[in-house]
């Protein structure tokens, strides 16, 4: 497994385009699961938040990620679509990715034109699941596979970061600190990622399933909680 | 108008007002088709919390639904409490009324990050079009928010006169950008010692010529000045 | 597929010194001449030797019977499943089964195929696996399901026995039906495991679990979503023909609760899980 290189200087800066939490593509109105977190108590200060946070890195995190690496590495974007499904037992979840999924593919197709993306949309009018989507925009962009492994697991802790700051009213120095805590892991995380995500667009090649042996690290609270968030009344984010 | 004669075809009232019976909910008429070939127009509404948005809305459908095809997106802060309002009053089929949730921030929804609305329209127009309007109302927020033009070719921003008649003199993107400044609640005016005049001074003075109507949704047919100018502009935007 | 071995006593066991022991059962259920299914394979090895036990209606049933302690670090186990068309076959076990500290410190490895052909029908329903203290087990469940095969897939984990820390397991689970990507998960819990008892995974949980049912009627109608108890256990319909139950609790005998209520809600012909009438599934 050659090591996953850094990307060239321009493209480093157009992975902080589609990193950026302002980039418009829905995650604001998502919490990734903290305002059920929250409501039943499992976040409550800055180390609740990075306990969950870590716990997401490493699961959802983990298979988001090797998903939009795979993407990005060339493997076929509507058999990881199905390799995505399979690895999101909760209907509430699989709505969510297919809708921001949907999001990102129109601004991406704004920022980053290119036949790909164009392709994506027409196979799937009703969305592709998010980090899919992640991996080919990556691609559009000139980044590489390492790089959209970051910016799939830069969201998994940056989206419940920001929504516990909104609903606990943490304060945002603690919650910018936990993230920073959270970096040598990330890092960590997306080199696996982005090997695993490597060898399945190489297994894509030769015919196989490129989905077959991506990590699918679950997390059963995530999946339980997404269920009960998704029939929760009066609650401020969509996922 | 139409009489209620028994075995009278319901197409008759296809065009017509919407036949209430006393104790049935109400029952809107099918909505006539829009004319072909332009996409919508999207009809921005903001203000702040409790001034009249979805009041608005709500009359605009009950009084508009038989001469135009419209359809509505809500940006709740709480989700979908709006859009079941609309749902409970009946004044669109329910396939006409969708939600968009907004994560806490209803202004990122109308304005910085306008992708789940955008999508909402195209699916409104994609599943029940050809569509004359789409009205997008935001979540009740404050004084700076906006829509993106992305979003709404034309906004209308509602402010009502017990939230102060200081309001128009503050000025904010809302009430000196809008398309169209609507004061709604006029018939409080005198209980909260609210001065109409100085408000229409006031807004003339933020807004110079852009129109600016003085409503009481409370009264019967008090949307029509919202109703008029909404006609006018859809007529424009067909032959545009 | 070789047939003739019926008989089930397991194989002499061998236990080699440094690397455990290897071990390969198999099971192949098939239909009887005169009805009913039979048993063509039914070979034990190792620590998995196989008993045949009474017969439900049309069902064989096995039971895995634990021939010695394990697994142990070190060992590699394997057992092959396969419930040809228009036999049913049920799979349980004596006890629950203890993962184990071998002297190598190496992990030990279980791996369960388990393939079900179109009409035929499956249920795995062994005792829990038990995660011992110190002891490290790797668990691959594969399963390949024709497009109108049946299953009912139990799995439950608990995390050390009563009072003790948790040894590492980690479990993968690659279910696929009519040859598509049906459930893909892996949980990785215990010592090592990062977050594994944090706020997003198992939280205070020590007992984790899952049922899987698939059936043919869930392609056209899939059962709903149901929350059976918050932050402990929901029913969902999969993107294939079949229903999830995820649980978790803090013992395996409030696991088993739930699990047992969730086979009721997602096998009931007559009730859809939230229990009011309306599609659910036959078991046939």
């Amino acid at each position: 497994m050659p090591p996953p290189s850094l990307p060239p200087p321009a493209a480093r800066a157009a992975l902080l385009v589609l990193a950026d939490g302002r980039f418009p593509a829905g995650g604001h109105a998502h919490s990734g699961g903290a305002e059920q977190a929250v409501a039943a108590g499992r976040i409550t200060d800055a180390a609740g938040l990075e306990a969950y946070c870590r716990g997401r890195l490493h699961t959802a995190g983990l298979t988001s990620a090797a998903l939009a690496a795979a993407a990005c590495a060339g493997a076929d974007p509507l058999r990881l679509d199905e390799a995505a499904d399979a690895r999101t037992p909760s209907p509430a979840l699989r709505a969510t990715a297919r809708r921001l999924g949907r999001q990102l593919l129109r601004a991406t197709r704004a920022a980053w034109p290119a036949a790909e993306l164009d392709a994506l949309a027409e196979a799937r009018p009703r969305g592709v699941h998010q980090p899919v989507v992640l991996g080919v925009a990556a691609r559009a962009a000139g980044l590489g596979p390492v790089d959209a492994a970051h910016a799939a697991l830069y969201e998994a802790v940056s989206g419940p970061t920001t929504a516990t700051v909104r609903l606990l009213g943490l304060d945002p120095f603690e919650a910018t600190a936990v993230l920073a805590r959270l970096a040598p892991a990330l890092e960590d995380v997306a080199a696996r990622a982005a090997a695993a995500g490597g060898r399945a667009a190489a297994d894509g090649r030769t015919g196989a399933d490129p989905g077959e042996l991506l990590p699918a690290a679950s997390a059963p609270l995530l999946d339980i909680a997404a269920e009960e968030h998704a029939v929760r009344a009066g609650r401020l984010f969509a996922s | 108008m139409h009489l209620d004669h028994p075995g009278t075809p319901p197409q008759r009232y296809t065009y017509g007002p919407a036949t209430h019976r006393p104790g049935a909910p109400p029952t809107p008429a099918p909505a006539p088709a829009a004319a072909p070939g332009r996409r919508a127009l999207r009809v921005g509404l903001g203000g702040p919390v409790g001034s009249g948005k979805t009041a608005t809305v709500a009359a605009l459908c009950r009084l508009l639904h038989d001469e135009l095809s419209l359809a509505v997106v809500t940006n709740d802060i709480y989700t979908r409490e709006d859009a079941e309002f609309l749902l409970r009053e009946g004044v669109l089929p329910p396939e006409r009324i969708t939600a968009v949730e907004t994560g806490a921030c209803p202004h990122t929804a109308i304005r910085d990050d306008i992708s789940a609305n955008v999508e909402a329209v195209e699916d409104l127009e994609a599943t029940v079009g050809p569509l004359d309007v789409v009205l997008v109302e935001s979540g009740g927020d404050n004084l700076t928010a906006t829509f993106s033009r992305g979003l709404a070719d034309v906004q209308l921003f509602v402010i009502d006169v017990a939230g102060g008649d200081d309001i128009p003199r503050k000025g904010g993107p809302g009430v000196t950008t809008a398309d169209l400044l609507v004061v709604n609640k006029t018939d409080l005016a005198p209980y909260v010692g609210s001065d109409l005049a100085r408000m229409a001074r006031d807004a003339r003075a933020q807004r110079g010529e852009k129109p600016v109507v003085f409503t009481s949704l409370a009264r019967e047919g008090g949307v029509r000045p919202v109703a008029d100018w909404l006609r006018e502009r859809v007529a424009a935007w067909r032959t545009a | 597929m070789a047939h003739g071995v019926t008989d089930g006593r397991a194989a002499p066991a061998a236990r080699a010194p440094a690397g455990g022991v290897r071990a390969h059962a198999r099971i192949t259920a098939a239909p009887h001449a005169r009805g009913g299914t039979a048993l063509p394979e039914l070979a034990g090895d190792g620590p998995l030797a196989l008993r045949r036990i009474r017969a439900g209606a049309g069902e064989a049933r096995v039971c895995l019977v634990g021939a010695m302690a394990g697994p142990l670090g070190g060992d590699r186990v394997r057992l092959d499943v396969r419930v040809e068309s228009g036999a049913a076959l049920c799979i349980t076990s004596a006890a629950a089964t203890l993962a184990l500290p071998g002297t190598t410190g190496e992990p030990a490895r279980y791996d369960v195929r388990l393939t079900v052909d179109d009409d035929a029908e499956l249920r795995w329903l062994p005792e829990p696996l038990v995660s011992v203290r110190g002891s490290r087990l790797h668990v691959t469940y594969r399963v390949d399901l024709a497009p109108t095969a049946r299953l009912v897939f139990r799995e439950e984990q608990v995390l050390g026995r009563t009072g003790e820390p948790s040894g590492r397991l980690i479990s993968r689970l690659t279910a696929r039906s009519g040859g598509r990507p049906l459930l893909n998960q892996t949980t990785d819990y215990g010592p090592g495991a990062p977050a594994w008892d944090g706020p997003a995974v198992l939280a205070d949980n020590r007992a984790s679990g899952q049922l899987l049912v698939a059936a043919p009627e869930f392609a056209d109608t899939p059962a709903e979503a149901y929350v059976l108890a918050p932050g402990r256990a929901a029913i969902t319909p999969l993107a294939g023909p079949a229903t999830l139950t995820t649980a978790m609790a803090p013992n395996s005998l409030l696991l088993r609760t739930l699990l047992d209520d969730a086979h009721t809600r997602t096998t009931d012909t007559r009730r859809s899980p939230s229990g009011a009438d309306g599609p659910a599934v036959s078991r046939g």
